[in-house]
């Protein structure tokens, strides 16, 4: 062909074992991994199919989603309101206990190396435990119950909220602290004028963003016990009450898109108020 | 007021009342307009928490009388049936290591199938619900929702669905991480893709690309660092959801833990507990380098 463009001059990138080979070793063993989990959890194919005509069977009988009866609306609004409640009252717990503990874990404000440490392992080591471990060991120690629940979730927030606080104060600015030293305040003075300003937006958005995201966790702790609409939701579902499961369900979404409309709101209004 | 005073010593330019009178009434009403403001928001927060108190039934009297057993459980938890305490004797602590491991690895493929499930749902889902890249509103509006659903249903009460679907076992509770999984990075997903980079992918479409290829070389290449390690934090997450599935019968080792604490056999309890805490840490860890090294990748380029 005449009119063809002239080699190109140099050498190409190249595009083989060098450039490529831990990115393909990488999907290797990523897609190894998969293949094995399928075979060893034995995920058969032919189950997943029939599984998949029965949901799509359920599916049908969700519709439409109804309470059935007035009384059980009312029931599962009861219900859903105590939901909120857990979620409001296990996460302000937790943060209440979590600002003293973010300032033990904070290195600016502790500058010992081992209390450092020791409190940064102790949050991480409670941190791995679920919402719903929780709840079973609360259920035990305080009898069924909402009040099991907002303890389980004031625990398993507290140290994932004091680990927030503790590096929201770590990076807070130096200088009004400095300041406050300066002209000749105490130490706690520093800190209360100094810091407290700094992270209070923080704290406050940091717990409104946790209620959101308990909220969904409340209405499953009440699968295992520990009050609100998930008891309902999961006996529903074992009765086999198709339509009324899923009306918990839209109930659960609504008050989830709820709570996120009005915290944003607030959030914004923090904002825009100073 | 001093200012009579501060002009007699100094040379510091100071209003006359008449002119400070008015900013000094501005500066007291904001002053009063931010206290009021604090004080409607602290009156709120107290009346909805005082509201929260009474719908979780919370009594500070049984609180009290409570609050004694927690000590004594965990006391309970650190021994074993014989009275001694745990750590005395390991091996009949961990009398169940074996099986328990076993639970473990099957809860840690759990979590390791539903995330690549889910993120390759995510993936696909991403292109549709990005604006980028599909000209189709209703579309895009419908992988949306779709996904919002995804994330907000928690993904238990979807193993609760599909137990009854699929039957007890693992199958339930690779589905309900993937679902959920996908509608959480589903968003995320397309949020990156929405802030790519367009030049590339302009340049792979004047070049002839098909949109197949304006994706593969000029989309994909943008994204790929930021969906693994997004991907990386949700696996992280996923192992500690996959530990209670087995709680509604959908595999792993929830299903052992969660007989342990309803028949109080405590020393198990604890024992199990433990494995879980480290496992998850070990796995963190793991993913936090993982994810490290793909950021240094990336930094190199």
């Amino acid at each position: 062909m005449s009119g063809m463009l002239p080699a190109p001059q140099g050498r190409l990138p190249e595009y083989g074992w060098r450039s490529h080979g831990p990115g393909f070793l990488g999907i290797g063993i990523a897609v190894g991994l998969f293949v094995f989990g399928v075979v060893r959890l034995d995920l058969a194919p032919a189950r997943f199919l029939s599984g998949l005509a029965r949901l799509g069977d359920i599916m049908a009988l969700m519709m439409p989603p109804s309470p059935e009866t007035w009384s059980r609306f009312l029931v599962y609004l009861d219900a859903l309101g105590q939901t909120l409640a857990i979620a409001v009252l296990g996460t302000t717990t937790a943060a209440v206990l979590a600002l003293p503990l973010g300032f033990l874990a904070a290195h600016n404000i502790i500058a010992n190396n081992a209390v450092h440490f020791l409190s940064r392992r102790l949050l991480d080591t409670v941190r791995s435990v679920d919402t719903l471990i929780w709840a079973l060991i609360w259920i035990n120690v305080v009898g069924l119950g909402p009040f099991a629940g907002a303890l389980a979730i004031a625990s398993a927030d507290l140290c994932a909220l004091a680990k927030l606080f503790s590096e929201a104060i770590e990076t807070a600015d130096r200088r009004p602290v400095e300041g406050v030293l300066a002209s000749g305040g105490s130490r706690a003075a520093s800190v209360r004028f100094g810091i407290v300003p700094q992270i209070l937006p923080v704290f406050v958005s940091q717990v409104l963003y946790y209620i959101e995201s308990n909220t969904r966790s409340a209405t499953i702790i009440g699968i295992v016990g520990a009050g609100g609409i998930g008891l309902h939701l999961s006996e529903m579902i074992r009765v086999l009450e198709w339509q009324q499961a899923s009306f918990i369900i839209l109930m659960v979404l609504a008050a989830v898109a709820m709570i996120d409309a009005i915290s944003r709101r607030v959030r914004r209004a923090m904002m825009s108020g100073r | 007021m001093t200012a009579g005073t501060a002009r007699a010593n100094h040379t510091i330019a100071v209003l006359p009342d008449m002119q400070l009178a008015p900013l000094f009434a501005a500066y007291r009403a904001a002053a009063a307009a931010r206290r009021f403001r604090l004080l409607t928001g602290a009156v709120i927060a107290a009346a909805v928490l005082a509201l929260s108190f009474v719908g979780a039934e919370v009594e500070p009297r049984t609180f009290w009388a409570k609050i004694g057993n927690a000590g004594d459980y965990f006391f309970r938890l650190a021994h074993l049936d014989t009275g001694a305490p745990v750590w005395t004797d390991p091996a009949e602590w961990f009398w169940g290591l074996k099986r328990w491991t076993r639970l473990l690895g099957e809860t840690l493929l759990i979590a390791y199938v539903g995330t690549a499930v889910g993120v390759l749902g995510a993936f696909a889902a991403c292109f549709v619900a990005s604006e980028r890249l599909v000209g189709n509103r209703w579309g895009r509006a419908a992988a949306r929702r779709v996904l919002e659903v995804c994330r907000t249903v928690p993904d238990l009460v979807f193993a609760l669905i599909f137990v009854v679907a699929f039957g007890l076992g693992p199958l339930p509770g690779v589905m309900a991480l993937a679902i959920h999984t996908a509608g959480a990075l589903g968003k995320l997903f397309a949020e990156i893709v929405d802030n790519i980079d367009m030049k590339p992918v302009e340049g792979v479409a004047a070049a002839g690309g098909s949109w197949f290829a304006r994706v593969r070389f000029g989309v994909v290449p943008q994204v790929l660092a930021s969906f693994a390690s997004y991907s990386l934090l949700r696996f992280e997450i996923n192992v500690r959801g996959a530990s209670v599935l087995g709680f509604v019968g959908a595999g792993g080792i929830g299903e052992e833990l969660i007989i342990a604490i309803r028949r109080f056999y405590y020393a198990d309890v604890s024992a199990i507990l433990l494995l879980i805490v480290f496992c998850v840490m070990l796995i963190d860890m793991g993913s936090a380098q993982l994810r490290h090294s793909l950021a240094r990748l990336e930094g190199a380029r």
